[in-house]
């Protein structure tokens, strides 16, 4: 690639391409401040490439057509931020339950409620595991830079169509609005992920039955010949609503495992200076940006710290903090929150090493000076 | 110096995001790292407004602006608000206009009629911008001309290239001529 392929491009445009690139045909949206770009930017790119683009009458309504535009074969997309990314909650749930692929973008902001509409904070990290109710798994992955907000769009859609699951992004306000250098990578090189379809005709067709070899259940598009029941009750393989106990645990199980014991392939990290760390920064989007520059502070003053930075924030990279946890002396969570991540990181490395919390809730990205101070004064 | 960080201030509508934009993507041109970002208020027009700008040959992590290489200041509520927070050294490029309330012997000061040229002169407000980008060439040399040159006709609509091209112009030609009456207190 040449200098000339460099363009100046905003975090919520990058939004737009890697979800163009992933294959997005369909994107219903509410607009809010700080996601609406990636919704006036569909809006203006989406028809020219024969997809479409409805703005809805609320949030609800906006994942509810997602989740019916998917179901019809075509990749879709809805992006919001805090306030509606608590009215998605159920949309999120139900296609959970009827395995509807689907990308939901959630660029946070200063809450709760309206909050701080155009300042940064990192305080949906909970929403996003457990903010549709019932027992679930779900995927949520979190960029930290323009390129890798692109990047990991693609990544979502390819995920959400593998595993049969939404796919939060969360995205920083910060990160959503400024501009950066993003060298796109020629389409062809980029590797897309499409749902299986059916390989039996529409007479065997069992819509939510697991063939051998197979992660989910085949999926059929609305409007081929394939007729079936979805829904957000529990059903047994023929879509059917059913209260059998066996069942609902078998799928309720089902549904967790496919994401859960697949964390290899679903988990991604980052590691910045961690080779010889004796103590280590968890950060995740802008604030691992933050961290970075503190870290290399830190070690010009000749202090052995690094990063472990979670792309994949949920499902949780159990292993690799684990394995981190082993080998250094403290673990430091910088979030902007009260210590939601932190909770997790506890959960998993606090039996072996110190774990400690940085938060900070005001409205501004936690800058590297007070990261500096937090490790040499905490 | 090394100019790395520049706060582009005055007052909403006066097209600074665009400048910041139109810097980043010269200093792109040139081969470098840029971050540009923007204060954000709900307000659309009227209220203080800034983009900040940030050129390395390094990676640029932190993508925030603290303190400022550069100043650009068109209002004295911009002035007033951000002069502070340019560093011990740094150049403040500002709109003539602009009283100097907060005296700073620690910095360069370029005090320019850049809304006096747009409104009188090129007889276009909406040009300011374009002048300001021209001073903070004219004063930093951070950017090649050709890539500044090139950023502002990709950004700018058709039809206005001749006229913006003659904004940069005077931007250039307003610090020429106070070049050489510069305070350096330093």
């Amino acid at each position: 690639m040449t200098e000339n392929n460099k363009r100046l491009m905003q975090g919520n445009e990058a939004c737009v391409e890697g979800a163009i690139a992933a294959g997005m045909r369909f994107f219903a949206g509410y607009p809010i401040t700080p996601s609406t770009e990636i919704a006036e930017i569909s809006a203006a790119k989406l028809p020219r490439i024969g997809g479409k683009f409805i703005q809805m009458e609320d949030e609800i309504a906006s994942i509810s057509a997602i989740i019916g535009a998917s179901l019809t074969g075509v990749k879709a997309m809805t992006a919001t931020s805090g306030p509606g990314f608590s009215l998605k909650q159920e949309g999120i749930g139900y296609a959970i339950m009827a395995e509807v692929p689907c990308v939901i973008v959630n660029v946070q902001r200063g809450g709760p409620s309206t909050g701080l509409p155009t300042s940064p904070a990192q305080g949906d990290i909970m929403q996003a595991r457990w903010g549709t109710h019932g027992e679930h798994s779900i995927i949520a992955l979190y960029p930290s830079t323009v390129k890798e907000i692109f990047d990991t769009t693609i990544r979502a859609f390819n995920l959400s169509e593998k595993y049969r699951t939404p796919v939060i992004l969360l995205m920083d306000e910060v990160i959503a609005h400024m501009r950066e250098a993003v060298d796109l990578p020629d389409i062809s090189e980029i590797k897309i992920y499409n749902r299986k379809k059916p390989s039996v005709g529409p007479e065997e067709y069992k819509p939510y039955k697991v063939l051998k070899g197979n992660i989910v259940p085949e999926m059929a598009n609305i409007g081929e010949g394939y007729r079936y029941h979805v829904t957000g009750l529990i059903h047994d393989e023929s879509g059917a609503p059913t209260n059998d106990n066996r069942i609902a645990e078998e799928l309720v199980l089902r549904l967790v495992n496919k994401i859960e014991n697949n964390l290899d392939d679903i988990v991604y990290y980052e590691k910045y200076e961690l080779d010889d760390a004796e103590e280590a920064i968890v950060a995740f989007g802008a604030t691992a940006r933050s961290a970075k520059s503190a870290i290399d502070t830190l070690r010009a003053k000749g202090r052995r710290i690094g990063m472990f930075r979670p792309i994949t924030i949920w499902p949780s990279p159990k292993k690799q903090l684990t394995e981190l946890a082993k080998k250094v002396k403290r673990i430091m969570v910088v979030e902007m929150n009260m210590g939601q991540y932190l909770l997790e990181v506890e959960r998993i490395a606090g039996k072996y090493t110190e774990v400690l919390g940085y938060g900070r809730v005001n409205g501004e990205l936690v800058t590297p000076k007070e990261i500096v101070r937090f490790v040499e004064e905490g | 110096m090394e100019f790395r960080e520049f706060r582009l201030s005055g007052s909403g509508g006066q097209g600074l995001i665009l400048a910041g934009i139109i810097l980043a993507e010269a200093a792109l041109k040139d081969g470098k790292n840029v971050v540009q970002s923007q204060s954000y208020g709900p307000e659309a027009r009227g209220g203080a407004s800034k983009a900040e700008v940030i050129i390395s040959d390094k990676d640029i992590n932190y993508p925030k602006v603290e303190k400022c290489d550069v100043l650009l200041a068109l209002t004295q509520k911009a002035y007033d608000k951000y002069i502070s927070t340019l560093k011990t050294g740094g150049v403040l490029i500002k709109d003539d206009k602009i009283a100097e309330t907060q005296k700073r012997d620690d910095i360069e000061v370029y005090s320019v009629p850049i809304l006096y040229t747009a409104n009188e002169v090129l007889k276009k407000p909406m040009v300011a911008n374009m002048i300001a980008l021209g001073c903070i060439y004219e004063v930093t040399r951070v950017i090649n001309k050709d890539s500044l040159e090139e950023a502002v006709l990709n950004r700018v609509p058709q039809g206005t290239e001749e006229l913006n091209k003659k904004a940069l112009c005077e931007g250039y030609r307003l610090i020429e001529s106070v070049k050489g009456k510069v305070c350096h207190e330093i």
